[in-house]
Parts: C-alpha cells; sequence; structure tokens
C-alpha cells in the first residue's frame, strides 16, 4: 500500500487526540488509581442524611478510605439506608461507627468512620450498627430555642 | 406608519418561516448524509484527507487557546479564590470548568469558525462553478463523494480538538498556578484528582464535543449545498455557519448541561 503524508498527519492527529484524552482520564480523572483498588461495601442506616450525595467521601482520621456508593430509602424502617465503598486496602472493627460530617462551616458533607475495638473485621454486605445522623441546622436551633424557653419558665 | 409596521411584521414572518425551513431541510439534509455514508467508509482515503483539512490544519489554532484560556482560568481563579485562602483549589477550578464547558463549547466555536467557514466556503464554491453539477453528471453523488467524508472528519475531529484543548488548558493552569504563582505541586493534582471525576466530568465533555461536532459539520455542508451558487450567496452561507454554528453550539450546551446534571450530583 502506498503511504502518503496526510496518512502521517492523520496519524499524527488522531495519536495526538487521545494521547490528550488519556492524560485527561489519567492524570486529571485519576482513572488509574482510583478505580484499580478493590472496594468491599458496608451499609449504614441514618435517621437523617442531611445533604450527603453519593461519591461524596469515606474519611477516617481524615484520610480518604473510600466513597459513597449507593443511597436509598429503606420503607420498612423509614430510614435512610447508605452504601459505603471501601478501599479493601483499608479493614476496620465490627463496632466501628459512621457519622455524617461537614469538611469546614460551609463545606461538602462526607461520612466519619470512628474504628471500633472489636477483633473482627467488617466484610463484604455487613451493616455499621453505630451511626450517628447529621447535623440540621433548624433542628439545632429548635432544641436551643426550646431548652432556652425551659430556663426561663424554671426561673419564674 | 401603517404599511411600514405591515411590512415589518411580514418580514418578521418570513424570516420565522424561512427558519423553520431551514431545520427541517437540515434535518432531512442529516439523514441523506447518514444514508450516503457507505462511500465514505469503504475509501476510508476520503474522510482522512478531510480530517487533515479540518482537524489538523485547526491543532494550532486549538493548542494555542487552549494553553491561553487555561492560562487566563489559571490567573483569575488564583486572585479570587486567594480572598479565601483556598489558592490551592486553582487545579480543581481549572480542571472542571475546562472539562465540563470550556473545552467542548471554545473548541467548537474554534472549529466552527476555522473549519466549519472553510467547508462551507469549498462546497458553496464547488456549487457556484458548477462542479457538483458535473459530478452528477458523471454518476459521481455528490453526497457520498464530497458532503460525507466531510462530516465524518469533522465528527471525528471535534472531540479529539476538545481533548486537546482540554489537556492544553490544564496544562496553561499548572504553568500559572504551580510554576509562576507557588501553588504546591502535589496539592494542585491532588485536589484535581479528588474533585475530577472520570465518568461524569471526562466522559461527559466528550459526549458534548462529539455532539457540537455533528451540529457544526451538518450546519456547514448544509449551508454549503443551499448556498446560491454567486459570489454574494457563497458569502452569505459562511456567514450564517459561523453565526448559526455558534448560537447551535450554545443552545445544545445548555440541553446536554441540563440532562447530565440532572442526578443532582
Amino acid at each position: 500500500m502506498e503511504r502518503t503524508t496526510i496518512d502521517l498527519w492523520f496519524g499524527t492527529f488522531v495519536l495526538a487526540g487521545f494521547a490528550a484524552l488519556l492524560v485527561l482520564a489519567l492524570k486529571v480523572g485519576n482513572l488509574g488509581s482510583d478505580r484499580v483498588s478493590a472496594t468491599y461495601r458496608v451499609e449504614a442506616r441514618f435517621e437523617n442524611i442531611g445533604a450527603l450525595k453519593v461519591r461524596a467521601p469515606v474519611r477516617s482520621s481524615g484520610v480518604l478510605v473510600g466513597r459513597v456508593a449507593e443511597i436509598r430509602f429503606d420503607t420498612e424502617r423509614y430510614q435512610a439506608s447508605v452504601v459505603l465503598a471501601l478501599d479493601s486496602r483499608y479493614g476496620f472493627p465490627k463496632d466501628t461507627s459512621a457519622s455524617i460530617l461537614t469538611s469546614g462551616l460551609l463545606g461538602e458533607q462526607y461520612v466519619g468512620l470512628d474504628a471500633g475495638g472489636d477483633e473482627k473485621k467488617l466484610a463484604d454486605g455487613d451493616r455499621i450498627t453505630l451511626t450517628q445522623s447529621a447535623m440540621v441546622l433548624e433542628r439545632l436551633i429548635g432544641q436551643f430555642l426550646f431548652s432556652k424557653a425551659q430556663e426561663d419558665g424554671a426561673k419564674k | 406608519m401603517l404599511e411600514k409596521g405591515r411590512r415589518t411584521l411580514s418580514r418578521i414572518g418570513h424570516n420565522f418561516i424561512e427558519g423553520v425551513w431551514r431545520v427541517g431541510a437540515m434535518t432531512r439534509f442529516f439523514f441523506l448524509v447518514l444514508a450516503a455514508s457507505g462511500t465514505s467508509l469503504q475509501r476510508f482515503r476520503l474522510v482522512m484527507r478531510e480530517v487533515y483539512f479540518t482537524g489538523v490544519l485547526s491543532l494550532i489554532i486549538i493548542v494555542v487557546s487552549g494553553l491561553f484560556v487555561g492560562m487566563v482560568l489559571g490567573l483569575q481563579g488564583f486572585e479570587t479564590l486567594q480572598t479565601y485562602g483556598a489558592q490551592e483549589s486553582v487545579g480543581v477550578l481549572v480542571a472542571l470548568s475546562l472539562l465540563r464547558e470550556l473545552g467542548p463549547v471554545v473548541a467548537a466555536l474554534l472549529f466552527a469558525s476555522r473549519a466549519g467557514s472553510a467547508i462551507t466556503a469549498e462546497i458553496g464554491l464547488m456549487k457556484a462553478t458548477e462542479q457538483l453539477t458535473a459530478m452528477d453528471m458523471m454518476a459521481v453523488s455528490p453526497m457520498s463523494r464530497v458532503i460525507a467524508p466531510r462530516f465524518w472528519a469533522g465528527v471525528l475531529s471535534m472531540p479529539l480538538l476538545a481533548a486537546m484543548f482540554s489537556a492544553m488548558g490544564v496544562f496553561g493552569g499548572f504553568l500559572v498556578g504551580v510554576v509562576i504563582l507557588g501553588v504546591d505541586n502535589g496539592t494542585f493534582w491532588s485536589q484535581m484528582q479528588a474533585a475530577v471525576d472520570f465518568r461524569y466530568d471526562v466522559v461527559n465533555g466528550v459526549i458534548k464535543s462529539f455532539v457540537f461536532g455533528i451540529a457544526v459539520t451538518i450546519i456547514a455542508t448544509f449551508e454549503g449545498y443551499d448556498a446560491p451558487p454567486t459570489a454574494e450567496g457563497v458569502s452569505g452561507a459562511t456567514t450564517r455557519t459561523v453565526v448559526s454554528s455558534a448560537l447551535t453550539i450554545l443552545a445544545l450546551d445548555l440541553v446536554l448541561t441540563a440532562l447530565m446534571m440532572r442526578g443532582g450530583q
């Protein structure tokens, strides 16, 4: 097959394009290290998840150990059911507790894990029983006002 | 007064009907091009030649503007984020705005004015000098020999050009943020990698530029094919290509973004 300059340019162009895509995927999107590591999924039920979203980070001692994989509403218990995909490099005891925290004053919400003292480790499909819901500002203010009113009532 | 008002009204009506006619004709043209694509896939050399003219020759403008856009984003982002003490997030700002919006949209606008106008002028002139009619006389379909290869070349080049634009932009942001303004190199990349999602940001950007590529090349080839066979007609068609491609790109971008963001994530 005869070769022409057009072939060379076409090849260069396509290669450069795919190289750019590869850079975007690996260097910018971090496809390489984020997805290759295997995960195990554990479930946690919360009374209230606040503004937690799918793909929100799961941190323990501030280190990223996984991501929120799925959020459902459990119609039997009327609670939010959150599935966490945890990096299988990190094991956690069975009695680990999960709480929904906020990074910074107005930052995004994430799931914080506090390790317990159990000998057994959490496995795929397990459930975290100790959970603490997200803080909802309106409720906090409501509680504050209520306790204030009670105090005032007791003084009189 | 009344006569003038009536004339204005009738001109508006005429322009509106003309616009609707164009949309209908362009849709039919799109399916005609798809139906005539067999030849350009069999003789891929035709498409490669057009990729050279539309894609390779647009490389310089895409790469240089990508670099500049990224550098400006880096500077502006750094200025604003510094107020909140969050200048390390400049990488996130540059990468997300390029991948989600600026990469596909600005690359498509540049592509429309660099390559789209050239396609229209070329096809319009071929029509004006009756080359298309001559092809028809020789039983060579201009649709499959002239239009379809240009269409596929545009559709193929656009996502690649947009990816190069974004990559160069991120590099420009890196140059300004890390090399000139002294943001920490590790923080710059790690914050960016934590914020950018492959499926949600990178793939959606590629889908966008793919759709823009189809829109721009269909408009460009249609305007050329439809141009009145005069010097004035060709120049008008070239202008229309750039204007209506730009509007179509921005409108499609709104629709696509709305569709992609619907998950509320």
